[in-house]
């Protein structure tokens, strides 16, 4: 067993900043009314990236996810992002660990 | 010798050829630059093309941004040699931070493929040089996200320092605004494309590559692909280009039909 034999589970939820136009969020609010619902406003698309990171502790796996998440999971100009974080990864679904 | 300038080719490009053919009617010698090579081949201009690169998965262009090939790119703008990105490219050197500002999904959500004009703005940058006079130019977009999007403050300094070098037009000549007939995808402003502070740096969404003889349907790009031609061999030969300092204000005003 190497010393990064731990990982830890995230995810990254990316959304477009308030005061952009999402016009996937218009889309899906123009289709409720086909589906006979009303009431529903505000609605805003983005993606939710879920990742397994291999670290000595939680607090450096964090670290290399807020770093892809700014640099190349979100564009600062135009989404912002969370990080969520999902608690400890079975080792069996870690790839590159050596194991 | 004709001057050479170089075409970045993305697993996914798809515009590398027209790029070529654009390049040479425009007099100059196409050189094709690998992605994952950081050796640009000693070319004096660079035109980064259109297409999908890397997928464009997770967003247009950003996967292409940390490819090997771009941290040359990024070498070369910062020496002052003239970088032009057309619709992926200019996705490319937008999500790079070479070029202001960020392309969003098309207002009307769908890919757009057609005809639009274009009013070109400061008719003495290294991208525009070669247009002539302040005319609508007439060329293709076919891109999915170019809705031109930077926050208000960017916007004004960007008009301010003579970064805007062109916008949608509408069919009675004023400049599109984003709900008007003649922008395509929402663009704020009615920007089409800009260029960075030093303003040896420009990305567009059209295709002037698609539109530089009449057997295309239109030549009105030549004008801008010759600019590049000729910038790239002005920085060859005295390692500088005129107009690299933003034009001031009076300059658009003067421009106005």
């Amino acid at each position: 067993m190497s010393e990064l034999a731990r990982a830890y589970r995230f995810a990254v939820n990316v959304t477009p900043k308030p005061g952009i136009l999402d016009p996937q969020g218009k889309a899906v609010e123009r289709s409720l009314p086909h589906l006979g619902i009303a009431g529903v406003s505000g609605v805003r698309v983005g993606r939710r990236v879920e990742m397994s990171v291999a670290a000595t502790d939680e607090a450096a796996a964090r670290e290399i996810v807020d770093r892809l998440a700014g640099d190349l999971l979100s564009n600062p100009l135009m989404e912002r992002f969370e990080v969520e974080a999902l608690g400890e990864a079975e080792a069996s679904a870690v790839t590159g660990l050596g194991g | 010798m004709s001057v050479r300038v170089g075409i970045v080719l993305f697993p996914g490009s798809n515009r590398d050829i027209d790029a070529v053919n654009a390049l040479r009617v425009g007099g100059a010698e196409p050189e094709i630059l690998w992605h994952e090579s950081v050796d640009l081949a000693g070319v004096a201009g660079i035109l980064i093309p259109g297409g999908f690169a890397y997928g464009d998965y997770l967003r247009a262009g950003v996967i292409a941004r940390f490819s090997p090939v771009m941290r040359a790119v990024a070498d070369f703008a910062e020496r002052g040699g003239p970088v032009l990105g057309i619709c992926n490219g200019f996705q490319v050197l937008a999500e790079a931070r070479l070029v202001p500002g960020a392309l969003l999904r098309n207002r009307g959500l769908r890919f757009v493929c057609r005809q639009v004009t274009l009013l070109p703005e400061h008719l003495d940058s290294p991208f525009t040089r070669e247009i002539g006079e302040r005319r609508p130019l007439r060329m293709p977009i076919a891109h999915g996200e170019g809705c031109y999007y930077a926050d208000e403050a960017t916007l004004d300094e960007l008009e301010r320092d003579g970064g805007v070098l062109w916008r949608y037009a509408n069919p009675d000549g004023s400049v599109a605004g984003p709900d008007d007939p003649g922008n395509p995808n929402g663009s704020l402003r009615g920007i089409a494309g800009v260029r960075n502070a030093a303003g040896n740096v420009a990305g567009l969404m059209p295709h002037p590559e698609t539109a530089v003889e009449a057997i295309l349907g239109s030549d009105d790009g030549l004008g801008i692909i010759r600019s590049l031609v000729v910038s790239a061999a002005e920085w060859q030969q005295t390692g500088q280009i005129t107009g690299t300092r933003p034009a001031p204000q009076a300059a658009i005003a003067g421009g106005a039909a």
